[in-house]
């Protein structure tokens, strides 16, 4: 991945940092593809309250890309945009470029519909339908008018397979989605999202209504995923972006204060802010 | 102890709210006790009791009351009292009930051998079976009548099925045939007064061949019905009151006979089984004083299928529309507010609307475009079960739009969101995750509306009930659901039986009757609705953690 600088002006402080993002410390499978999501001069505004401010970032392939920092600081408002979820919300404004594997996915002649289907989700709450297990899983298949039953099967199989969820509920896909514990309902969530096998997977604080050990799953399963998939992850649990993630980006009230290896930020911070909030003197 | 304390503790609360919860059980038991007790004893079949009076006279009927002689100042225990027989014989008394001065009562016995007769006119027969008659012969006398009389009574009952059966069935289906023949002819009319072919011979000559055999086979049926009918009443027994009267009765007249004062306790029960049974199973008979009521119940429940099938559409997609696609805002407010109100509106109103809308309006509009032949003679532009349906339909959508709004806005917005974010559309959303997950509180909406819809009477008086419909909406006879009948509803036939009957004293156990079978049946909707609605529940349960 190449070097590229990032100017971000924290507004309290009026300083200007400038913060030099080296290469991921493993090496990637996919070095030299291009990024996968492209961020240029991304502002976003609900009504008077400018809530992003000029986020610009390359997000890589194949790689789980970790967004930490307090509440409020836009993290999970950007992710939205990358799926384009901010559009349920009425007043919305978005400037700025957004483009995921080269498609502008803001322009006027983008299927909303083709960029969800492409970039997938899974939310903090974990939110199966009430339906079956299996039918919680091929639900992107079938609105998106595949009836086919061993299409439908083998798709199941395997987006289960890929949450690590088969061994346990193999022999009960036909029971409510909702009788399973909280840790198995997100990685149903998982499977779900992985189904229409998507490009990348956005991960909204999957763990926070988890425990430990519920939480370690899916982070075991994050390591798998991102053989084939894109993630991008919103935590407030920095030990969960220090174990999971390749890179960190730091917020901090709509700007992007830092992003860099996860490694290296974790240990040499370059911000003050940064440093601050990792070492837990605010936020 | 301290009152002051006891008061801010909010003991007094405690009592208020417990009581004020004790006085609605109360009175709800106590409504569920009187309609029970009145509506459930009157199968039980009572003795008869005879009474001999001083002058010598002699009556014997089913005791009903005993009442104090009002008079006052009487001290309590020189109080006269009297008592009220059901005396039965209306075509030899001229009255059912009839009161006795204790006092004037020589003797009271309850004799053996007398018979209790459930026939077609006239109210029951009290007296004993004196002869079996089989045209002019004599079959049979004295016990052997009354040993005969059960078997009498079956073959009457066979007789009288075969008979109607008949006259419904075969006739029936000619007679159809010959109304539909007429109206054919009246289309022809009207095409050659309309002007367009002047010719119509030759359908007509067709038309007059078809009514020809059908008249013929008309008059072959009525000959065979004449003759079974002569067949059947034949067969006669003749019964003697209590005061030597004797009246002769044909078999095919007689709907149940049963020896009062000789039933064992296994005897009654029978008995009181069989009358509940014909009660529900029977038409009414008899200004509806008698008999059944089978009629009003299946209009009562074909009515709130038809109102719940219009209902159930029109009021969830209003809602869909209000909760998921209109912007919210003042208009949607005051749309909502709206809705809440309609749901207030005295039902007779919406009983007129229903009468200048559905039927002068768009029944009469209906019969202009589709039964012009028919007309003067209204097919459409009359009451029936169709415009009742509707208008009930329109009286109970608020409630199912309202329901049906708050279950919408219960459906969590995340299992909204992660449908749309696996790419579906907004319609792809509501179609396969809201509301299934809504719908366990649509049927609560539904429930509400049937429980009211089947309890509304005025409405439907102007709209399509009748106190006695001779066929049933749903029938044998193409196109099978006739949506233009009149029909019978439960609601309206205890009004019609307990204010409108010719012999309100005798109708008046069957007002606590049928009420108990309109609760019965509301209870009854309910309960399936609601074990559809829990099972759906069970199914889509929310929130698992």
């Amino acid at each position: 991945m190449a070097n590229h600088d990032m100017n971000t002006t924290a507004p309290d402080t009026g300083l200007r940092i400038k913060t030099e993002v080296k290469a991921p410390t493993t090496p990637s499978p996919a070095a030299g593809s291009p990024p996968d999501i492209v961020c240029r001069s991304v502002n976003l505004s609900y009504g008077d309250n400018h809530t992003l401010h000029d986020i610009t970032m390359d997000i890589d392939d194949r790689r789980v890309t970790a967004f930490i920092g307090p509440s409020g600081c836009g993290k999970s408002t950007l992710l939205r945009c990358f799926n384009r979820m901010n559009d349920l919300i009425d007043n919305v404004r978005i400037w700025g470029e957004i483009q995921v594997k080269g498609l502008d996915i803001n322009a006027h002649t983008t299927d909303v519909i083709e960029v969800r289907r492409r970039v997938g989700m899974v939310f903090q709450k974990s939110n199966p339908f009430p339906k079956s297990i299996y039918e919680n899983v091929i639900y992107g298949l079938r609105i998106a008018g595949i009836n086919d039953k061993a299409t439908l099967d083998e798709a199941c199989e395997r987006s289960l397979k890929g949450a690590a969820l088969w061994d346990e509920v193999k022999d009960r896909l036909g029971e409510s989605g909702l009788g399973l514990s909280g840790g198995q309902m997100q990685r149903l969530c998982i499977a779900r999202a992985i189904a229409v096998e998507p490009e990348i997977v956005l991960m909204d604080e999957p763990c926070s209504a988890l425990d430990p050990i519920a939480t370690l799953k899916i982070e075991e399963l994050m390591y798998q995923l991102k053989e084939k998939y894109t993630i991008v992850i919103v935590t407030h649990n920095l030990q969960q972006a220090a174990r999971v993630s390749d890179k960190t980006a730091f917020f901090w009230l709509g700007r992007l204060v830092e992003f860099g290896p996860t490694a290296e930020m974790f240990t040499a911070p370059r911000d003050k802010l940064t440093e601050d909030y990792i070492t837990g003197r605010f936020g | 102890m301290d009152l002051g304390k006891a008061f801010s503790r909010g003991d007094h609360l405690v009592w208020l709210t417990g009581s004020a919860l004790g006085v609605s059980l109360l009175m709800i038991l106590g409504l569920l006790a009187v309609i029970l007790t009145n509506g459930l004893g009157i199968f039980w079949p009572s003795p008869i009791e005879q009474v001999t009076l001083e002058d010598g006279s002699v009556f014997a009927g089913e005791p009903m009351q005993r009442q104090a002689i009002p008079s006052p100042g009487q001290a309590d225990h020189l109080q006269k009292f009297r008592l009220q027989l059901k005396v039965g014989n209306r075509d030899l008394y001229g009255f059912d009930f009839k009161w006795f001065d204790e006092a004037g009562v020589a003797k009271r016995e309850r004799p053996r051998g007398l018979y209790l007769v459930e026939r077609s006119e006239y109210g029951p027969l009290i007296g004993a079976p004196v002869r079996v008659l089989e045209g002019d012969k004599e079959v049979a006398s004295g016990p052997a009548a009354a040993e005969a009389l059960a078997g009498l009574v079956e073959k009457g009952e066979r007789d009288r099925r075969e008979v109607k059966a008949l006259e419904k069935d075969e006739i029936g289906a000619v007679n159809y045939d010959i109304e539909r023949i007429r109206l054919q002819r009246r289309r022809l009319d009207y095409r050659e007064k309309q002007g367009g072919r002047s010719d119509f011979s030759v359908e007509r000559g067709k038309l007059d061949e078809r009514e020809k055999g059908l008249k013929t086979r008309y008059a072959q049926l009525e000959e065979k019905l004449a003759k079974r009918m002569e067949g059947a009443g034949s067969t006669r027994v003749v019964f003697r009151t209590v005061d030597g009267q004797e009246k002769e009765l044909r078999a095919l007249d007689m709907y149940r006979a049963y020896p009062a004062n000789d039933l064992s306790w296994l005897g009654r029960a029978r008995v009181y089984a069989s009358r509940l049974w014909a009660f529900l199973a029977d038409e009414p008979r008899e200004a509806n004083t008698e008999g059944g009521i089978f009629p009003a119940i299946f209009g009562t429940v074909m009515m709130v299928f038809l109102m719940t099938l219009a209902v159930v559409p029109l009021g969830v997609l209003a809602a869909l529309y209000l909760r998921e696609y209109a912007k919210q805002g003042p208009l949607v407010r005051t749309v909502r507010i709206a809705v809440n109100n309609l749901a207030g509106v005295p039902s007779i109103v919406f009983g007129v609307f229903g009468l200048g809308f559905f039927v002068y309006f768009v029944g009469g509009g209906i019969d202009r475009v589709f039964f012009p032949e028919a007309l003067p003679t209204p097919t459409y532009g009359t009451g029936g079960i169709l415009w009742a349906s509707l208008t009930l339909a329109l009286l109970t959508v608020p409630v199912v739009i309202v329901a049906a709004e708050e279950a919408l806005a219960a459906v969590p917005r995340s299992m909204r969101e992660a449908s749309l974010a696996m790419g579906a559309t907004k319609f792809q959303t509501i179609l396969r995750v809201v509301l299934p997950a809504a719908a366990p509180g649509i049927l609560t909406g539904l429930i509400l509306a049937m429980a009211r819809a089947a309890g509304e009477v005025a409405p439907l008086m102007l709209t399509g009930v009748v106190k006695l419909a001779p066929e049933l909406p749903l029938d044998g006879f193409f196109p099978f659901f006739h949506l233009d009948r009149k029909f019978m509803h439960l609601g309206f036939h205890i009004y019609d039986v307990g204010f409108q009957s010719p012999n309100v004293e005798a109708a008046k156990p069957m007002v606590y009757t049928t009420t108990v079978f309109l609760l019965l049946i509301v209870v009854l909707m309910n309960t399936t609705a609601i074990t559809v609605r829990n099972y759906l529940r069970e199914k889509y349960k929310t929130g698992a953690f």
